[in-house]
């Protein structure tokens, strides 16, 4: 499902967070967003999820304005990871996933079979079965993030929006969540802090005080000057000699 | 099982005070009133159970189950565990309107006690909610977080302004007297309890339950805040209107029949979740019938703790109700 975003603009009191972003990402492609603190992108996502309805401009579902849509339609098309959601309930991994069964649910159509199938998949994919009857509380930062992760796989979305999360995980959890996001045949728009990471999605847009600066594959956008004037760092572009993947080695901050 | 639960818990309200009446005279009495059956009873112990005690029973358990089902919704929505049913300023709000009408004389004798309390918690509410979407976005946190927080101000500032009115209205013009009997009314007290109350309460506890039953998975979408809610599908502004309202229209309901009866609606809801967990198809069910139980049940104490005294609801329920949570509280710990 392709992903429109039309001259957005949010303010929140007086300050304008969004300006004029423009943005389309096309069926199965996995779009990083990227930029400094601040620069907006948790903003972006939240927009482009729909739970912030923009002043001006709209988003697009195909061709369908979300504007007009119900959030329960939404919900069934979108999952959204947010950086962090936390809860004091002692609920169980397998409850927190069974949430993302939620838009699928009503007082008519309840739990089923094939609701529990799912939420087991969910777990399987982001390594989580193991730990599916722990209490929230006892999990690690990284094993919640991953519950987040299954909980939005568990909603089985046509569009997966991820703010950062792979901030939390160890090394190995980082690749296998890069690597399993890469794997689905979804749209995923992805906010991310790690460059070298970025490098890895189809295409990166840079996000620089609200407004969407460059858009393009990783190769063409991240250059040495665009690390100096949006990241304001001094940085190597190194080719791996083993594969010839490009590496970013950062020297110093200006 | 619960129905059967909330039967025996009916029946004992009814069976014990200050005299016990055997459970087969309060069978017969019910197959009489009911199904017009023609046992032979003595007519003073059918008046009380048929006029007094089954209906103060009945009341008890609508009021027990509404405030704590109150308290499960608003502890989930507010995401704040010290979220009760008297946090949006509903029972000082209808303290003021008791005393006002009682004491100041407001409506010149038209208006019942109930009445003006039900004003009161009704103008208090209303106020709370103004405030709370005027401070909207001034309060910390994200989205949802910064709604809760308003709430929560909000109702604090709402509570102690009709606090202050009613002591106000207290120092000013009662009696020694007066100010007693106002002070046990606030306390909760059972005793002026008829069918005419039941009418009322019922449908209320009822109507409660299945907006609670019939929202229960938009209320455990809640578990990671508001937002999180949105994503997953729930029209948070709507639901959350609909679901505050509709507890603070049964909570002063239940208020201006018989006070404000503290701890129920704090409590039960925290120690429901230790035995059942914090999913709502079994919390719901279960917090109506534990607060309809433990509400009967404080009511029965209050009559027969102190010899020819009843003593005000509210005292009994923090009594016996803070000890069995502590119990709870040290249990669940142990068995983790």
């Amino acid at each position: 499902m392709r992903l429109t975003a039309e001259s957005i603009d949010w303010t929140i009191q007086g300050h304008r967070l969004l300006k004029e972003v423009s943005l389309s990402v096309a069926d199965g492609e996995t779009f990083g967003l990227i930029g400094p603190n601040g620069s907006g992108k948790t903003t972006l996502l939240r927009v482009l999820a729909g739970l912030r309805k923009p002043k001006n401009g709209r988003v697009l579902l195909d061709r369908v304005p979300m504007s007009g849509m119900r959030q329960r339609d939404i919900a069934q098309v979108i999952a959204f990871v947010e950086q962090q959601a936390e809860t004091l309930d002692r609920i169980e991994v397998h409850e927190a996933v069974a949430l993302g069964r939620t838009p699928f649910l009503s007082p008519l159509r309840p739990w089923s079979e094939d609701d529990d199938a799912i939420v087991s998949q969910a777990l399987v994919d982001v390594d989580m079965l193991h730990l599916a009857n722990r209490l929230w509380h006892t999990l690690s930062g990284g094993e919640r993030q991953r519950v987040h992760i299954a909980r939005a796989l568990a909603q089985q979305p046509n569009i997966l929006l991820l703010d950062e999360p792979t901030n939390h995980l160890d090394i190995r959890h980082q690749l296998s969540i890069m690597h399993l996001v890469r794997q689905l045949s979804l749209t995923v728009v992805i906010a991310l802090h790690d460059l070298n990471q970025a490098m890895e999605c189809d295409r990166i847009g840079i996000m620089e005080a609200g407004r969407l600066v460059d858009v393009g594959p990783p190769r063409d956008v991240l250059t040495t000057d665009r690390l100096y004037r949006t990241f304001g760092v001094h940085a190597d572009i190194l080719d791996d000699p083993i594969d010839q993947s490009r590496i970013m080695r950062f020297r110093s901050a200006i | 099982m619960s129905p059967l639960i909330l039967f025996l818990a009916v029946m004992a309200g009814t069976a014990i005070g200050e005299t016990t009446i055997p459970m087969q005279t309060i069978l017969k009495v019910l197959a009489n009133q009911l199904w017009g059956a023609d046992y032979a009873v003595d007519r003073i112990d059918a008046g009380i159970i048929w006029n007094y005690r089954l209906s103060r029973a009945i009341v008890a358990a609508c009021c027990g189950a509404g405030l704590a089902l109150a308290g499960v919704v608003l502890q989930a929505l507010l995401r704040n565990p010290l979220a009760d049913p008297f946090l949006m300023g509903i029972s000082a709000g209808a303290s003021t309107g008791a005393v006002a009408v009682t004491i100041s004389g407001l409506g010149a004798g038209a208006l019942t006690l109930s009445a003006g309390a039900f004003a009161g918690a009704g103008l208090a509410f209303g106020l709370v909610v103004v405030l709370a979407r005027a401070a909207g976005s001034n309060t910390g946190g994200g989205r949802g977080a910064q709604a809760a927080g308003a709430i929560i101000l909000a109702g604090i500032a709402g509570s102690q302004l009709f606090n202050a009115l009613t002591a106000f209205i207290i120092t000013k013009s009662a009696s020694a007297e007066q100010a007693r009997g106002i002070m046990f009314w606030l306390m909760g007290n059972l005793s002026g309890v008829r069918w005419d109350d039941v009418v009322l309460g019922l449908p209320a506890a009822l109507g409660g339950v299945l907006i609670c039953l019939w929202h229960r998975r938009a209320l455990d979408a809640f578990t990671f805040g508001a937002d999180s809610a949105a994503s997953m599908g729930i029209a948070v502004r709507p639901v959350r209107g609909i679901l505050i309202g509709g507890m603070a229209l049964v909570t002063a309901v239940m208020v201006s029949m018989v006070g404000a009866i503290g701890f129920v609606g704090l409590v039960i809801p925290h120690a429901m979740r230790f035995l059942v967990g914090s999913r709502h198809t079994r919390l719901v069910p279960a917090s109506a019938l534990a607060g309809a139980v433990f509400l009967i049940g404080s009511d029965i104490l209050s009559r027969i703790m102190v010899p020819g005294q009843v003593l005000p609801i509210g005292v009994v329920t923090a009594l016996i109700g803070a000890p069995a949570f502590a119990l709870i509280l040290v249990r669940r710990t142990r068995a983790r």
